[in-house]
């Protein structure tokens, strides 16, 4: 057996040698589709195995996976390609690009059309919830492929829990008790950070609106109309910022900086408690000192004055869009949808899950992580998939569509960070977020009325 | 002034000429054609909606607090690397001018930096700044500075000037010592010999006659902030924290390629190019004695 | 008379070795990062002194640019990308002024004021303040992603052409006259009398371009977007910004203290050309 493998192989190898122009030709005749993405390592060569695993799968279509630097990068390359009349088949494009390419109605070629037109079964309902909702329009048609999808939880040092005198077995699961804690492990100078964040916006803002039910902009979140007008300066929100500039002026939370900066000081052991991607799960995990028996998760804290049970979180990562270009041909979107089917099978898709940190996007991939006890064995790995179903979600809940989203980002974090140094307070802060952030959405609707 | 001999070709000039012309026309005169009419337009991400709007992305710049505020920053910005640039160097300059042994070997440590990129010098101070990586960022921290540069506005503006006029040092120690070296030797030693004590002799004789260089390098500084300082703030601060360190050209980036602004960036770039005509006009008379003396 | 000076000499000396070890301390901060790993320099714990690593890092990043969180180029490909941008731009500028003012001194021709201040113009209308409409025009032409569209757009330059045209006007009338009776047309006199003595220009031009070039940002970040077309000084700063991950410092230090080598090996040995290009052209 052994040495007829062998043999077989060896006159494969031998033939490979002869044959190579004729292999060259048979991969020059696949159809060939250009994918950009913008993950950068371990993540991105985990995608292309994913990729390589597609192109092992059949011999008719060629799915090329580039590198093109971190998400905006990514969106700038591609729109400088589209303008200069080769855009790539798919690109990867995070949450807050959405409603910019939701609006660029013939640069891209929605996924249920794409589905429509290929003959190529995709459907939306094989899809989580939460996951679907963002990349759908709002009578239920997916626009673009949802892919790597991440919320935001809880992260604790047990280390620090113990020596606080906290329980390192529960992890605070509303404000309060987070506020509490901190005060222990200061009291008790257990960490020299009791807690910071990453994802400022994507924390507090985006995701603390969806849990307590409050809306981040009208017309549900932009859901329903570019005309959307930002609410982040509701009472309840400005509650929570102050709350924050309390705790920083008080010696309990410290701000490291704007998007995934944050993060660093849970992994270098500094910080107690840090709230941010569940993507960080593996990094926290490789790095934290004492490593994965150090680390405790928990669901994104919640003021329990303000909601009952909070509510699903929402989610954010990336999507694959599919982008027109001149000379396309039926073909090449034959091999887009081809792809986009084989990533959503359950088996690649808890792979992913699992390989990556990202939540399963599909329910059945989500069934077999819990079936095939892959939760069970790695505590907190259920929690995000948890908390993005939790409740019955409201148009609060659903998702963002705001235009030009990652500017907005930018403001909040800017007059977040004015709060924060004490320039304005909270409640300045929140309502100049609003009208600098409503500046941003009116020139979005303006370009593109 | 002009040669009294040349040749008489009818063509061969205009060929020599066709290159540099050809490059100026296509990526300078075009591109700032472009400028002009781009800040009446506004158009989305993709290019596929245009519309005429007249000044209103003017009016929109104006009003916006940001914009005044982000002027108000390159001024500080600029004016600071060039003082932290220029003083130390005269001071260096003044030491490396004299008769000491080891002045060659002193002057090539100085000059070196003056290789590295601004954005690499960015690198190479953020490594030793970074509260939890850097080393001085760690040792202030430990002091009970509270250093993070990034949360605290004034902090991040020193780390972003530091980082500018560090390698600008070199360049203006070498105009100041090449200053230095042209004042006549005797002209000093005649002060000597009136008794002068030897600060007096620095500041009544020898730094007026530095005032052309250091008139001329004032300029070439507040030039080298204005422009070829983008690559400190964007490894930096990227404009953070708040818009602390978003200088105008900064400004014109984020808008142009980062939030896809055709319009509102190229409002900007006409701004910005009134603004260095002006500039050059004021440099004219400079100028006009480089062209045509 | 011994002159009296304003400082003893050792207060210089103490003044210069001060700046000397100012100069030189990032740099050396930057040599020992790159010999540690980067969990170490993470903690924070990084020593004064360099670590073992060395090699290893260095190998690393001029193979594979690729860490355990940032994803990079091999240096190796970015410096390429860097050395032929940087060269590009310096012949290119040499090239095109020295013939622009060739034309604007030993000719006479009409529209010759108004070239010659068009060239002129182009100083007040540097890269930064246009660049998107410059983007939008080497878009349109199908540069991006390409080393014409790195190096063109900044080859056109205004100093170079003033610095020879001054130095063509110092040329005695004689040497023309005598070329002419020689029967030797305009190309024959500029490739066998003018060409050798811009030597010294062209050497001292050199160095400064090359500098100029090796360390463009702007320009670069924005035309480039494929990881093959890198110049290393982007590449620096886009390990540093790798999404959702904290930094590969010892890769890091070792790509900074890479692309540091070639200018700085440029001024250090050229140092008498760097230092009359530098008084020449900016004068």
């Amino acid at each position: 057996m052994i040495s007829r493998r062998t043999l077989i192989a060896g006159t494969a190898a031998a033939a490979g040698v002869v044959a190579a122009p004729w292999v060259a030709r048979a991969q020059a005749q696949r159809v060939q589709v250009n994918f950009w993405h913008g993950l950068g390592q371990p993540l991105g060569g985990i995608l292309e195995q994913v990729v390589a695993g597609f192109n092992g799968s059949q011999t008719q279509f060629q799915v090329n996976a580039t590198f093109r630097g971190a998400y905006p990068e990514t969106m700038q390359a591609a729109i400088a390609a589209f303008r200069a009349g080769n855009a790539p088949h798919i690109v990867q494009m995070f949450e807050v690009g959405t409603a910019t390419m939701m609006a660029a109605r013939t640069a891209i070629m929605p996924v249920h059309q794409l589905s429509t037109d290929t003959g190529v079964a995709i459907d939306p309902a094989a899809y989580l919830p939460g996951v679907r909702g963002y990349y759908s329009t709002s009578d239920g048609k997916l626009m673009s492929m949802p892919f790597n999808s991440s919320t935001t939880i809880l992260y604790y040092n047990k280390e620090a829990f113990r020596k606080a005198g906290l329980n390192p077995d529960q992890a605070p699961a509303t404000w309060a008790a987070v506020r509490e804690a901190t005060q222990r492990i200061k009291a008790t100078n257990a960490a020299p950070i009791p807690y910071a964040t990453g994802w400022p916006t994507w924390v507090h803002h985006e995701n603390f609106s969806a849990i307590h039910n409050v809306p981040l902009a009208t017309k549900a979140n932009g859901m329903d109309g570019m005309d959307a007008e930002l609410r982040i300066n509701s009472p309840l929100h400005v509650r929570h910022t102050q709350m924050l500039v309390d705790m920083q002026r008080e010696g309990l939370f410290r701000y490291g900086g704007r998007d995934g900066a944050g993060e660093a000081v849970f992994a270098t052991g500094e910080a107690a408690i840090m709230t941010t991607s569940s993507g960080f799960r593996a990094r926290a995990l490789r790095e934290v000192p004492g490593g994965a028996a150090n680390v405790g998760f928990g669901y994104l804290p919640y003021h329990n004055d303000a909601i009952q049970s909070p509510l699903n979180s929402i989610i954010g990562g990336a999507s694959l869009w599919v982008m027109q270009s001149p000379n396309r041909t039926r073909d090449e979107y034959r091999a887009v949808a081809e792809f986009f089917k084989y990533i959503s099978q359950p088996q690649i898709d808890s792979k992913w899950s699992q390989d990556t940190g990202y939540v399963p996007i599909t329910l059945a991939g989500a069934a077999q992580l819990r079936e095939s006890g892959f939760w069970a064995q790695n505590p907190g790995s259920e929690i995000p998939t948890l908390q993005l179903q939790r409740g019955t979600a409201t148009e609060n809940s659903r998702g963002l569509r705001l235009g030009n989203m990652p500017q907005i980002r930018v403001v909040i974090q800017e007059e977040l960070e004015r709060a924060l140094q004490g320039q304005q307070s909270a409640e300045q802060a929140c309502n100049s977020t609003v009208t600098r952030g409503n500046e941003v959405l009116r020139a979005f609707e303006r370009a593109n009325r | 002034m002009r040669k009294r001999v040349i040749f008489n070709n009818k063509l061969l000039p205009y060929l020599l000429l066709t290159p540099q012309i050809a490059v100026t026309l296509i990526f300078f005169f075009w591109p700032a054609a472009q400028a002009i009419y781009y800040s009446t337009q506004l158009q989305d991400a993709f290019g596929l909606r245009t519309q005429f709007v007249w000044f209103e992305n003017f009016e929109e710049l104006f009003r916006d607090r940001n914009y005044l505020e982000s002027v108000r920053v390159t001024l500080i910005f600029s004016v600071s690397v060039t003082v932290l640039s220029m003083v130390p160097a005269l001071l260096l300059a003044v030491m490396a001018d004299k008769q000491i042994r080891g002045a060659t070997a002193y002057k090539t440590l100085i000059i070196w930096p003056y290789a590295v990129a601004p954005a690499v010098a960015a690198v190479l101070w953020l490594f030793i700044f970074h509260p939890s990586v850097g080393i001085l960022g760690r040792l202030l921290l430990r002091l009970g500075v509270p250093w993070d540069y990034a949360l605290n506005d004034g902090q991040a503006m020193l780390l972003v000037i530091l980082a500018a006029s560090w390698k600008q040092v070199s360049y203006n120690f070498l105009f100041f010592l090449a200053g230095l070296q042209s004042i006549p030797r005797s002209v000093i030693e005649a002060a000597a010999i009136d008794g002068a004590t030897p600060t007096r002799r620095f500041w009544t004789i020898i730094f007026p006659l530095l005032s052309p260089t250091s008139f001329f390098l004032l300029v070439v500084n507040l030039v080298y902030a204005f422009f070829d300082t983008f690559g400190v703030i964007h490894a930096l601060t990227r404009g953070g924290p708040g818009q602390a360190t978003t200088t105008l050209i900064y400004r014109v980036f984020v808008d142009g390629r980062e939030n896809n602004l055709l319009g509102p960036s190229s409002a900007q770039s006409v701004v910005l190019m009134i603004f260095v005509i002006a500039l050059t006009m004021v440099q004219f008379r400079y100028i006009e004695r480089r062209v045509h003396y | 008379m011994a002159e009296r000076k304003p400082f003893p000499n050792w207060s210089a000396h103490f003044i210069l070795v001060a700046g000397v070890a100012i100069f030189a301390f990032p740099i050396y901060m930057a040599l020992v990062g790159s010999t540690w790993d980067a969990s170490t320099i993470g903690r924070g714990q990084m020593p004064l002194y360099p670590g073992p690593l060395g090699i290893d890092t260095y190998l690393q990043a001029w193979f594979s640019g690729q860490g355990t969180r940032a994803r990079g180029a091999p240096v190796q490909v970015m410096m390429f990308n860097s050395f032929v941008m940087a060269l590009f731009i310096t012949i290119g500028k040499i090239a095109i002024s020295i013939i622009s003012a060739y034309a604007v001194v030993f000719f006479s021709f009409p529209l010759r004021m108004f070239f010659f201040w068009m060239i002129f113009i182009t100083l007040m209308l540097p890269v930064e303040v246009r660049i998107v409409p410059t983007f939008a025009v080497v878009s349109d032409l199908g540069m991006i992603d390409s080393y014409a569209g790195l190096a063109i757009p900044l080859i056109a330059s205004a100093t170079a052409t003033l610095l020879f045209r001054q130095f063509f006007l110092t040329i005695p009338d004689e040497l023309v006259e005598a070329s002419k009776i020689d029967g030797a047309g305009p190309l024959r006199f500029f490739w066998d009398t003018v060409l050798p003595l811009s030597r010294t220009n062209i050497a001292a031009l050199f160095v400064i371009l090359f500098i100029y070039g090796w360390n463009q940002y702007l320009w670069p970040l924005l035309v480039t977007n494929s990881p093959g077309m890198e110049t290393i000084v982007i590449g620096i700063t886009k390990l540093l910004t790798a999404a959702d991950a904290q930094a590969d410092w010892n890769l890091i230090m070792a790509t900074t203290v890479l692309a540091m080598l070639p200018p700085v090996a440029v001024i250090i040995f050229m140092q008498r050309w760097f230092v009359r290009g530098l008084v020449e052209t900016e004068k």
